[in-house]
């Protein structure tokens, strides 16, 4: 039953998020979160973190690890399955006919119409974890690790990894 | 050979590329059409558009598609595994490094540290979302309205996202061509 569950939970992330894998992201939260409570809101923002200090495809490293943490090595594998095989398949399947349609206006206006669909789904997390941030450790460090980060990251051009590395650190040493 | 040649390719674009898959496309380009020459820069376009047309992470359609083209089904596996394998890997050994001490008050400390930063990351995603959508042939106005219409079917009516993005799919692929369409004026 786990096995069903963890598939459908990355399936329809996949199959739905246009735009690549951060799209997904808040399609994966939806499921995992909301629906099926595997994770809380603050367990989710550790793996968005994590998630976003390694390198490599975002999808698959929630997909990953989530399957892991719910079902071990078998759990990790479903999950990463449904989130990369449907739309491989249906691109390596389609391809004649994804060639002749790929200029298509209906098949570019499906990505534009899904963008800002995506942006509220974003937005309404930005605000979950901002919350749940604030009731943990309250206003004051929450708006000043946030202003910190967004002035080294955005600013400053510091590499995402290095400042999530300093947040742990100051978290370890000034929040414990 | 060609197999080995694929892993390295995939394996270096995927743990060079930070901020998910549609940020590490650039480094697959460099592998494929400079490094190996599996094909040239029109093609590449030609599959990168391809996977835009549809749903789903970008890097893993990538790679398991120029993996089949290269080296047929085992390069498709040898090409995902590449991609996705080494991070995943690291993902779960560092969370669960972290969830065995999370009694410890110095780790929940810096769990707690770095949520407000992933809300700024959030944050910005969310806005790179925004600003692509009202840039685009949507326009800043319907934009506007799609989030605002999105916001209270998820809020108030309590609208599962997937049937919202089901119905607008729908909605794309049905809506006839308008001439407009052309001179890029309409949604």
């Amino acid at each position: 039953m786990i096995y069903i569950h963890l598939f459908l939970a990355f399936f329809i992330p996949g199959i739905l998020g246009y735009g690549g894998g951060p799209s997904s992201i808040p399609l994966v939260e939806n499921e995992v979160v909301d629906r099926y409570e595997w994770l809380s809101v603050k367990e989710f923002s550790e793996v968005l973190a994590m998630g976003n200090a390694l390198p490599g495809p975002i999808a698959t490293k929630m997909a990953g690890y989530i399957g892991y943490d719910q079902a071990g090595i078998t759990g990790a594998v479903v999950a990463i399955f449904a989130t990369v095989a449907p739309s491989l398949i249906l691109m390596i399947s389609l391809l004649s006919l994804l060639m002749k349609y790929k200029e298509s206006p209906r098949v570019k206006r499906m990505t534009i119409v899904v963008r800002p669909i995506i942006a509220v789904l974003l937005g309404i997390m930005t605000y979950d974890f901002f919350f749940t941030s604030y009731e943990s450790v309250g206003m004051l460090q929450t708006v000043f690790i946030g202003g910190a980060s967004y002035i080294l990251m955005e600013k400053l051009k510091v590499h995402p990894a290095y400042v999530i590395a300093g947040a742990l650190l100051y978290g370890g040493i000034f929040l414990g | 050979m060609k197999h080995l040649n694929i892993f390295i390719a995939f394996f270096r674009s995927g743990i060079l590329g930070y901020g998910g898959g549609p940020s590490s496309i650039p480094l697959v380009h460099k592998e494929v059409v400079e490094t190996f020459k599996w094909m040239d820069s029109d093609e590449f376009a030609d599959v990168l558009a391809l996977g835009n047309a549809l749903p789903g992470p970008i890097a893993t359609k990538m790679a398991g598609y120029i993996g089949y083209r290269v080296g047929g089904l085992s390069g498709m596996v040898v090409a995902l595994t590449a991609s996705v394998l080494p991070t995943v890997i690291l993902m779960i050994i560092l969370l669960t490094a972290l969830n065995t001490f999370k009694d410890k008050p110095w780790v929940s400390g810096m769990s707690s540290a770095v949520i407000p930063v992933v809300a700024v990351m959030l944050g910005k995603l969310t806005w790179d979302f925004f600003s692509k959508s009202g840039k685009s042939k949507l326009g800043w106005m319907w934009s506007l309205l799609f989030v605002a219409g999105s916001l209270l079917l998820l809020e108030v009516v309590n609208v599962h996202p997937a049937m919202i993005i089901f119905a607008l799919l729908l909605g794309a692929l049905l809506k006839k061509n308008s001439p407009a369409e052309q001179e890029g004026s309409s949604s």
